[in-house]
Protein backbone atom coordinates (compact mmCIF):
# COMPACT_ATOMS: atom_id res chain seq x y z
CA UNK A 1 0.00 0.00 0.00
CA UNK A 2 1.34 3.74 -0.93
CA UNK A 3 2.45 5.57 2.23
CA UNK A 4 0.02 8.13 1.94
CA UNK A 5 -2.92 5.93 1.85
CA UNK A 6 -1.32 4.44 4.61
CA UNK A 7 -0.85 6.94 6.75
CA UNK A 8 -4.25 8.76 5.85
CA UNK A 9 -5.92 5.83 6.40
CA UNK A 10 -4.28 5.83 10.03
CA UNK A 11 -5.86 9.17 10.43
CA UNK A 12 -9.29 8.33 9.74
CA UNK A 13 -9.01 5.44 12.18
CA UNK A 14 -7.30 7.44 14.91
CA UNK A 15 -9.22 10.78 14.90
CA UNK A 16 -12.25 9.34 13.86
CA UNK A 17 -14.37 11.16 16.24
CA UNK A 18 -12.75 14.89 15.58
CA UNK A 19 -13.14 14.46 12.17
CA UNK A 20 -16.85 13.31 12.58
CA UNK A 21 -17.39 16.58 14.56
CA UNK A 22 -15.51 19.21 12.17
CA UNK A 23 -17.06 17.33 9.48
CA UNK A 24 -20.80 18.35 11.17
CA UNK A 25 -19.88 22.26 11.97
CA UNK A 26 -18.27 22.67 8.53
CA UNK A 27 -21.67 21.13 6.82
CA UNK A 28 -23.89 23.18 9.01
CA UNK A 29 -22.01 26.13 8.00
CA UNK A 30 -22.44 25.50 4.64
CA UNK A 31 -25.82 24.64 4.54
CA UNK A 32 -27.17 27.44 6.98
CA UNK A 33 -30.06 25.52 7.89
CA UNK A 34 -31.40 24.07 4.64
CA UNK A 35 -29.39 20.66 4.73
CA UNK A 36 -31.25 17.69 5.87
CA UNK A 37 -30.80 16.75 9.65
CA UNK A 38 -31.81 13.23 9.67
CA UNK A 39 -29.36 10.53 9.69
CA UNK A 40 -26.51 12.41 8.84
CA UNK A 41 -24.13 10.89 11.64
CA UNK A 42 -24.83 7.45 10.21
CA UNK A 43 -24.43 8.43 6.98
CA UNK A 44 -20.87 10.21 8.16
CA UNK A 45 -19.75 7.22 10.21
CA UNK A 46 -20.68 5.00 6.60
CA UNK A 47 -18.84 7.42 4.30
CA UNK A 48 -15.57 7.44 6.54
CA UNK A 49 -15.99 3.47 6.57
CA UNK A 50 -16.27 3.50 2.74
CA UNK A 51 -13.08 6.04 2.01
CA UNK A 52 -10.83 3.81 4.84
CA UNK A 53 -11.46 0.59 2.82
CA UNK A 54 -10.50 2.52 -0.39
CA UNK A 55 -7.59 3.69 1.14
CA UNK A 56 -6.40 0.66 2.71
CA UNK A 57 -7.45 -1.11 -0.84
CA UNK A 58 -4.64 0.67 -2.70
CA UNK A 59 -7.46 2.90 -4.36
CA UNK A 60 -6.44 6.36 -5.55
CA UNK A 61 -8.67 9.49 -7.46
CA UNK A 62 -7.29 7.59 -10.78
CA UNK A 63 -9.22 4.42 -10.44
CA UNK A 64 -12.72 5.94 -8.34
CA UNK A 65 -14.48 4.02 -10.28
CA UNK A 66 -12.85 0.55 -10.04
CA UNK A 67 -12.80 -2.34 -7.43
CA UNK A 68 -11.62 -0.37 -4.52
CA UNK A 69 -14.16 2.00 -4.19
CA UNK A 70 -17.13 0.04 -4.67
CA UNK A 71 -18.70 -0.03 -0.79
CA UNK A 72 -18.25 4.12 -0.94
CA UNK A 73 -19.65 4.29 -4.18
CA UNK A 74 -22.84 2.38 -3.05
CA UNK A 75 -23.08 4.69 -0.29
CA UNK A 76 -22.94 7.95 -2.01
CA UNK A 77 -25.33 6.97 -4.51
CA UNK A 78 -27.59 5.85 -1.99
CA UNK A 79 -27.66 9.24 -0.16
CA UNK A 80 -27.40 10.63 -3.12
CA UNK A 81 -30.24 9.30 -4.56
CA UNK A 82 -32.29 9.61 -0.78
CA UNK A 83 -31.46 13.83 -0.92
CA UNK A 84 -32.66 13.85 -4.63
CA UNK A 85 -35.93 12.21 -3.56
CA UNK A 86 -36.19 14.36 -0.98
CA UNK A 87 -35.93 17.65 -3.16
CA UNK A 88 -32.43 18.92 -1.28
CA UNK A 89 -30.40 21.01 -3.65
CA UNK A 90 -27.61 20.30 -5.66
CA UNK A 91 -25.09 22.31 -3.80
CA UNK A 92 -25.34 21.16 -0.69
CA UNK A 93 -25.60 17.59 -1.43
CA UNK A 94 -22.40 18.45 -2.91
CA UNK A 95 -21.33 20.57 0.26
CA UNK A 96 -22.25 17.67 2.29
CA UNK A 97 -19.71 15.58 0.74
CA UNK A 98 -17.11 18.30 0.58
CA UNK A 99 -17.29 19.37 3.93
CA UNK A 100 -15.13 16.33 4.95
CA UNK A 101 -11.95 17.98 3.04
CA UNK A 102 -11.23 20.97 6.09
CA UNK A 103 -11.24 18.57 8.81
CA UNK A 104 -9.35 16.00 7.78
CA UNK A 105 -7.05 19.25 6.54
CA UNK A 106 -7.30 19.83 10.15
CA UNK A 107 -6.68 16.57 11.93
CA UNK A 108 -3.18 16.21 9.65
CA UNK A 109 -2.31 19.43 10.68
CA UNK A 110 -2.85 18.56 14.51
CA UNK A 111 -0.72 15.17 14.19
CA UNK A 112 2.32 16.64 12.69
CA UNK A 113 3.25 19.30 10.70
CA UNK A 114 6.44 19.45 8.28
CA UNK A 115 6.72 15.72 7.99
CA UNK A 116 8.09 14.51 4.70
CA UNK A 117 5.29 13.32 2.52
CA UNK A 118 2.60 15.40 4.11
CA UNK A 119 1.80 17.26 0.73
CA UNK A 120 1.40 13.70 -1.36
CA UNK A 121 -1.26 13.03 1.75
CA UNK A 122 -2.86 16.13 1.34
CA UNK A 123 -3.01 15.76 -2.25
CA UNK A 124 -4.56 12.66 -2.00
CA UNK A 125 -7.39 13.62 0.45
CA UNK A 126 -8.17 16.62 -2.09
CA UNK A 127 -8.39 14.30 -4.99
CA UNK A 128 -10.50 11.71 -3.89
CA UNK A 129 -12.85 14.01 -1.71
CA UNK A 130 -13.25 15.89 -5.03
CA UNK A 131 -13.82 12.34 -7.13
CA UNK A 132 -16.48 11.78 -3.80
CA UNK A 133 -18.34 15.46 -4.37
CA UNK A 134 -18.87 14.26 -8.59
CA UNK A 135 -19.92 11.19 -8.04
CA UNK A 136 -22.44 11.96 -5.64
CA UNK A 137 -23.27 15.22 -8.01
CA UNK A 138 -23.39 12.84 -10.93
CA UNK A 139 -26.11 10.19 -9.17
CA UNK A 140 -27.89 12.79 -7.97
CA UNK A 141 -28.46 14.45 -12.10
CA UNK A 142 -29.38 10.98 -13.02
CA UNK A 143 -31.78 10.85 -9.89
CA UNK A 144 -33.67 13.53 -11.36
CA UNK A 145 -33.79 12.85 -14.61
CA UNK A 146 -35.19 9.73 -14.05
CA UNK A 147 -37.88 11.23 -11.89
CA UNK A 148 -38.61 13.74 -14.73
CA UNK A 149 -38.90 11.27 -17.29
CA UNK A 150 -41.62 9.02 -14.98
CA UNK A 151 -43.42 12.29 -14.46
CA UNK A 152 -43.50 13.01 -18.42
CA UNK A 153 -44.63 9.39 -19.00
CA UNK A 154 -47.48 10.15 -15.87
CA UNK A 155 -48.48 13.07 -17.28
CA UNK A 156 -48.94 11.37 -20.73
CA UNK A 157 -50.89 8.72 -19.59
CA UNK A 158 -53.12 10.77 -17.50
CA UNK A 159 -53.99 13.61 -20.08
CA UNK A 160 -55.13 10.53 -22.74
CA UNK A 161 -57.65 8.48 -21.24
CA UNK A 162 -60.39 7.02 -23.70
CA UNK A 163 -63.95 7.37 -22.40
CA UNK A 164 -67.15 4.90 -23.35
CA UNK A 165 -69.79 7.79 -23.55
CA UNK A 166 -72.39 5.31 -24.91
CA UNK A 167 -72.71 1.73 -26.39
CA UNK A 168 -70.64 1.82 -29.74
CA UNK A 169 -69.54 5.83 -28.52
CA UNK A 170 -66.28 6.96 -27.44
CA UNK A 171 -64.60 9.94 -26.48
CA UNK A 172 -61.18 11.24 -26.31
CA UNK A 173 -60.73 14.72 -24.02
CA UNK A 174 -57.26 16.09 -25.48
CA UNK A 175 -55.92 18.20 -22.63
CA UNK A 176 -52.96 20.46 -22.93
CA UNK A 177 -51.11 20.60 -26.08
CA UNK A 178 -51.03 18.62 -28.87
CA UNK A 179 -47.37 17.81 -30.19
CA UNK A 180 -46.28 14.75 -31.93
CA UNK A 181 -45.91 12.13 -29.42
CA UNK A 182 -49.22 12.64 -27.42
CA UNK A 183 -51.27 12.76 -30.93
CA UNK A 184 -49.19 9.06 -31.67
CA UNK A 185 -50.72 8.10 -28.30
CA UNK A 186 -53.66 10.11 -28.38
CA UNK A 187 -54.28 7.75 -32.09
CA UNK A 188 -52.73 4.24 -30.63
CA UNK A 189 -55.04 4.21 -27.46
CA UNK A 190 -57.81 5.46 -29.10
CA UNK A 191 -57.53 2.97 -32.02
CA UNK A 192 -57.09 0.11 -29.70
CA UNK A 193 -60.27 0.73 -27.95
CA UNK A 194 -62.28 0.97 -30.94
CA UNK A 195 -61.12 -2.71 -31.54
CA UNK A 196 -61.93 -3.63 -28.29
CA UNK A 197 -65.21 -2.06 -27.56
CA UNK A 198 -66.36 -2.82 -31.56
CA UNK A 199 -67.52 0.97 -31.50
CA UNK A 200 -68.33 2.64 -34.42
CA UNK A 201 -67.97 6.15 -33.91
CA UNK A 202 -65.16 8.30 -31.79
CA UNK A 203 -65.31 12.23 -30.48
CA UNK A 204 -62.27 14.02 -30.07
CA UNK A 205 -62.61 16.50 -27.53
CA UNK A 206 -60.14 19.44 -28.17
CA UNK A 207 -61.52 22.35 -25.36
CA UNK A 208 -58.81 21.31 -23.43
CA UNK A 209 -56.05 22.44 -26.12
CA UNK A 210 -54.71 25.68 -26.01
CA UNK A 211 -53.80 26.60 -29.60
CA UNK A 212 -54.57 25.09 -32.99
CA UNK A 213 -51.90 25.45 -35.52
CA UNK A 214 -51.09 23.75 -38.83
CA UNK A 215 -48.94 20.80 -36.85
CA UNK A 216 -51.98 20.05 -34.61
CA UNK A 217 -54.68 20.04 -37.26
CA UNK A 218 -52.48 17.83 -39.35
CA UNK A 219 -52.39 15.50 -36.47
CA UNK A 220 -56.17 15.64 -36.36
CA UNK A 221 -56.62 15.22 -39.61
CA UNK A 222 -54.03 12.07 -39.62
CA UNK A 223 -56.25 10.80 -36.49
CA UNK A 224 -59.19 11.26 -38.40
CA UNK A 225 -58.01 9.02 -41.40
CA UNK A 226 -56.93 6.34 -39.24
CA UNK A 227 -60.18 5.88 -37.56
CA UNK A 228 -61.91 6.24 -41.01
CA UNK A 229 -59.63 3.01 -42.24
CA UNK A 230 -60.24 1.01 -38.93
CA UNK A 231 -64.03 1.46 -40.59
CA UNK A 232 -65.43 4.12 -37.69
CA UNK A 233 -66.51 7.45 -38.04
CA UNK A 234 -65.67 10.72 -36.48
CA UNK A 235 -66.55 14.17 -34.82
CA UNK A 236 -64.18 16.79 -33.28
CA UNK A 237 -66.01 18.71 -30.92
CA UNK A 238 -64.75 21.52 -28.54
CA UNK A 239 -63.74 24.00 -31.26
CA UNK A 240 -63.62 27.23 -29.44
CA UNK A 241 -64.48 30.65 -31.72
CA UNK A 242 -61.00 31.71 -31.41
CA UNK A 243 -59.67 28.38 -32.81
CA UNK A 244 -62.27 28.64 -34.85
CA UNK A 245 -61.07 31.68 -36.39
CA UNK A 246 -57.76 30.64 -36.50
CA UNK A 247 -58.11 27.25 -38.61
CA UNK A 248 -59.97 28.97 -41.44
CA UNK A 249 -57.50 32.13 -41.28
CA UNK A 250 -54.08 29.28 -41.49
CA UNK A 251 -56.29 27.74 -44.42
CA UNK A 252 -56.52 24.63 -42.89
CA UNK A 253 -58.77 22.11 -44.84
CA UNK A 254 -61.17 20.38 -42.23
CA UNK A 255 -63.55 19.08 -45.33
CA UNK A 256 -65.09 16.04 -45.19
CA UNK A 257 -64.78 16.04 -40.77
CA UNK A 258 -67.59 16.30 -38.50
CA UNK A 259 -66.80 19.23 -36.29
CA UNK A 260 -69.22 20.46 -32.69
CA UNK A 261 -68.91 23.70 -30.59
CA UNK A 262 -69.40 21.91 -27.34
CA UNK A 263 -68.81 18.22 -26.44
CA UNK A 264 -72.66 17.77 -25.79
CA UNK A 265 -73.61 18.75 -29.44
CA UNK A 266 -71.13 16.13 -30.36
CA UNK A 267 -72.60 13.55 -28.10
CA UNK A 268 -76.33 14.45 -29.55
CA UNK A 269 -74.80 13.87 -33.14
CA UNK A 270 -73.46 10.71 -32.21
CA UNK A 271 -76.93 9.64 -30.95
CA UNK A 272 -78.74 10.46 -33.94
CA UNK A 273 -75.90 8.42 -36.13
CA UNK A 274 -75.98 5.64 -34.09
CA UNK A 275 -80.15 5.60 -34.54
CA UNK A 276 -80.54 6.56 -31.01
CA UNK A 277 -82.99 8.95 -29.68
CA UNK A 278 -83.29 11.17 -26.32
CA UNK A 279 -86.65 11.97 -25.12
CA UNK A 280 -87.96 13.54 -21.74
CA UNK A 281 -89.93 11.61 -19.69
CA UNK A 282 -93.33 13.01 -18.63
CA UNK A 283 -95.80 15.68 -19.85
CA UNK B 1 -47.52 -18.41 -56.95
CA UNK B 2 -50.19 -18.38 -54.34
CA UNK B 3 -53.38 -17.37 -54.75
CA UNK B 4 -56.26 -16.38 -52.48
CA UNK B 5 -59.02 -17.51 -52.93
CA UNK B 6 -62.57 -15.74 -53.62
CA UNK B 7 -65.66 -17.49 -51.78
CA UNK B 8 -68.99 -16.58 -53.11
CA UNK B 9 -72.00 -15.86 -50.95
CA UNK B 10 -75.01 -14.88 -52.13
CA UNK B 11 -74.31 -11.84 -53.88
CA UNK B 12 -71.59 -11.20 -52.19
CA UNK B 13 -67.88 -12.04 -53.05
CA UNK B 14 -65.93 -12.44 -50.01
CA UNK B 15 -62.16 -12.47 -49.79
CA UNK B 16 -59.86 -13.16 -46.90
CA UNK B 17 -56.07 -12.20 -47.01
CA UNK B 18 -54.44 -14.38 -44.54
CA UNK B 19 -50.60 -13.89 -45.91
CA UNK B 20 -48.52 -11.45 -46.46
CA UNK B 21 -49.06 -10.38 -49.86
CA UNK B 22 -46.60 -10.48 -52.56
CA UNK B 23 -47.14 -7.55 -55.36
CA UNK B 24 -47.35 -10.65 -57.83
CA UNK B 25 -50.51 -12.20 -55.65
CA UNK B 26 -51.62 -8.95 -55.05
CA UNK B 27 -52.14 -8.26 -58.93
CA UNK B 28 -53.38 -11.66 -59.27
CA UNK B 29 -56.10 -10.91 -57.20
CA UNK B 30 -57.25 -8.16 -58.47
CA UNK B 31 -57.40 -9.69 -61.86
CA UNK B 32 -59.18 -12.85 -60.47
CA UNK B 33 -61.81 -10.57 -58.54
CA UNK B 34 -62.72 -8.62 -61.70
CA UNK B 35 -63.68 -11.39 -63.55
CA UNK B 36 -65.14 -12.79 -60.79
CA UNK B 37 -67.13 -9.67 -60.23
CA UNK B 38 -68.10 -9.75 -63.70
CA UNK B 39 -68.74 -13.60 -64.18
CA UNK B 40 -71.13 -13.44 -60.76
CA UNK B 41 -72.61 -10.18 -61.30
CA UNK B 42 -72.07 -9.20 -57.71
CA UNK B 43 -73.61 -6.55 -55.75
CA UNK B 44 -70.61 -6.03 -53.41
CA UNK B 45 -67.14 -7.54 -52.52
CA UNK B 46 -65.42 -7.85 -48.61
CA UNK B 47 -62.10 -7.59 -48.03
CA UNK B 48 -60.79 -8.96 -44.74
CA UNK B 49 -57.08 -7.64 -44.08
CA UNK B 50 -57.49 -8.90 -40.50
CA UNK B 51 -54.95 -11.02 -40.40
CA UNK B 52 -52.50 -8.27 -42.20
CA UNK B 53 -49.56 -7.40 -40.15
CA UNK B 54 -47.90 -5.18 -42.64
CA UNK B 55 -49.73 -3.26 -45.18
CA UNK B 56 -46.97 -1.06 -47.53
CA UNK B 57 -47.94 1.43 -49.75
CA UNK B 58 -48.48 -1.31 -53.38
CA UNK B 59 -51.09 -3.03 -51.03
CA UNK B 60 -52.61 0.44 -50.27
CA UNK B 61 -52.95 1.41 -53.46
CA UNK B 62 -53.81 -2.14 -55.23
CA UNK B 63 -56.84 -2.00 -52.68
CA UNK B 64 -58.21 1.23 -53.80
CA UNK B 65 -57.86 -0.01 -57.43
CA UNK B 66 -59.47 -2.97 -56.84
CA UNK B 67 -62.49 -0.74 -54.76
CA UNK B 68 -62.00 1.31 -58.33
CA UNK B 69 -62.40 -1.43 -60.69
CA UNK B 70 -65.66 -3.41 -58.52
CA UNK B 71 -67.48 0.31 -58.78
CA UNK B 72 -66.87 0.38 -62.48
CA UNK B 73 -68.48 -2.97 -62.68
CA UNK B 74 -71.46 -2.47 -60.67
CA UNK B 75 -70.24 -3.88 -57.09
CA UNK B 76 -69.59 -1.89 -54.16
CA UNK B 77 -66.31 -2.47 -52.35
CA UNK B 78 -65.65 -2.68 -48.10
CA UNK B 79 -62.44 -3.43 -46.50
CA UNK B 80 -63.05 -4.82 -43.34
CA UNK B 81 -60.69 -5.23 -40.76
CA UNK B 82 -57.53 -3.07 -40.91
CA UNK B 83 -55.37 -3.12 -37.58
CA UNK B 84 -54.58 -0.21 -35.61
CA UNK B 85 -50.65 -0.51 -36.15
CA UNK B 86 -51.45 -0.95 -40.01
CA UNK B 87 -54.21 2.36 -40.25
CA UNK B 88 -51.16 4.13 -38.39
CA UNK B 89 -48.53 3.46 -40.77
CA UNK B 90 -50.94 4.01 -43.50
CA UNK B 91 -51.32 7.53 -42.38
CA UNK B 92 -48.11 8.07 -41.87
CA UNK B 93 -47.58 6.73 -45.21
CA UNK B 94 -50.23 9.16 -46.54
CA UNK B 95 -52.49 6.91 -47.70
CA UNK B 96 -55.46 7.74 -46.88
CA UNK B 97 -57.56 5.50 -49.21
CA UNK B 98 -59.58 7.52 -50.39
CA UNK B 99 -62.92 6.04 -52.09
CA UNK B 100 -62.48 2.88 -50.32
CA UNK B 101 -65.26 1.87 -47.65
CA UNK B 102 -64.32 0.62 -44.57
CA UNK B 103 -65.89 -1.26 -41.47
CA UNK B 104 -64.70 -2.52 -38.02
CA UNK B 105 -65.06 -6.41 -38.83
CA UNK B 106 -66.85 -9.05 -40.78
CA UNK B 107 -70.17 -8.38 -39.41
CA UNK B 108 -70.37 -4.50 -39.52
CA UNK B 109 -68.88 -4.79 -43.56
CA UNK B 110 -71.71 -7.23 -44.84
CA UNK B 111 -74.39 -4.93 -42.90
CA UNK B 112 -72.61 -2.38 -45.54
CA UNK B 113 -72.93 -3.87 -48.47
CA UNK B 114 -76.20 -4.64 -47.25
CA UNK B 115 -77.31 -1.82 -46.95
CA UNK B 116 -75.30 -0.17 -50.04
CA UNK B 117 -77.87 -3.06 -52.13
CA UNK B 118 -81.18 -1.84 -50.94
CA UNK B 119 -80.11 1.90 -51.57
Amino acid sequence: MRTENQRLADLLRADHENILRGWTVEYHNYAEGRGLTQNVAAEQTAILQGLEAGLRGDGDAGNFNTGPWGTLRDTLAHLSRNRAAQGETADVTSGFVLALKRPIFDALQRQASGVEGQIDVIWTTSAIVDRMAQWTISTYQKTREEIIVRQQHELMELSTPVIKLWDGVLAVPVIGTLDSSRAQMVMESLLERLVETGSELAIIDITGVPTVDTLVAQHLMKTVTAIRLMGADSIISGIRPQIAQTIVHLGIDLQGIVTKSTLADALAAAMRMTGHTVSRNGN
Amino acid sequence: MERIPILRMGRHLLVTIQIDMQDQTALQLQEDLATMVEKTGAHGVLIDVSALEMVDSFIGRMLVSISDISRILGATTVVVGIRPAVAITLVELGLSLGGVKTALNVERGMAMLDAARVA
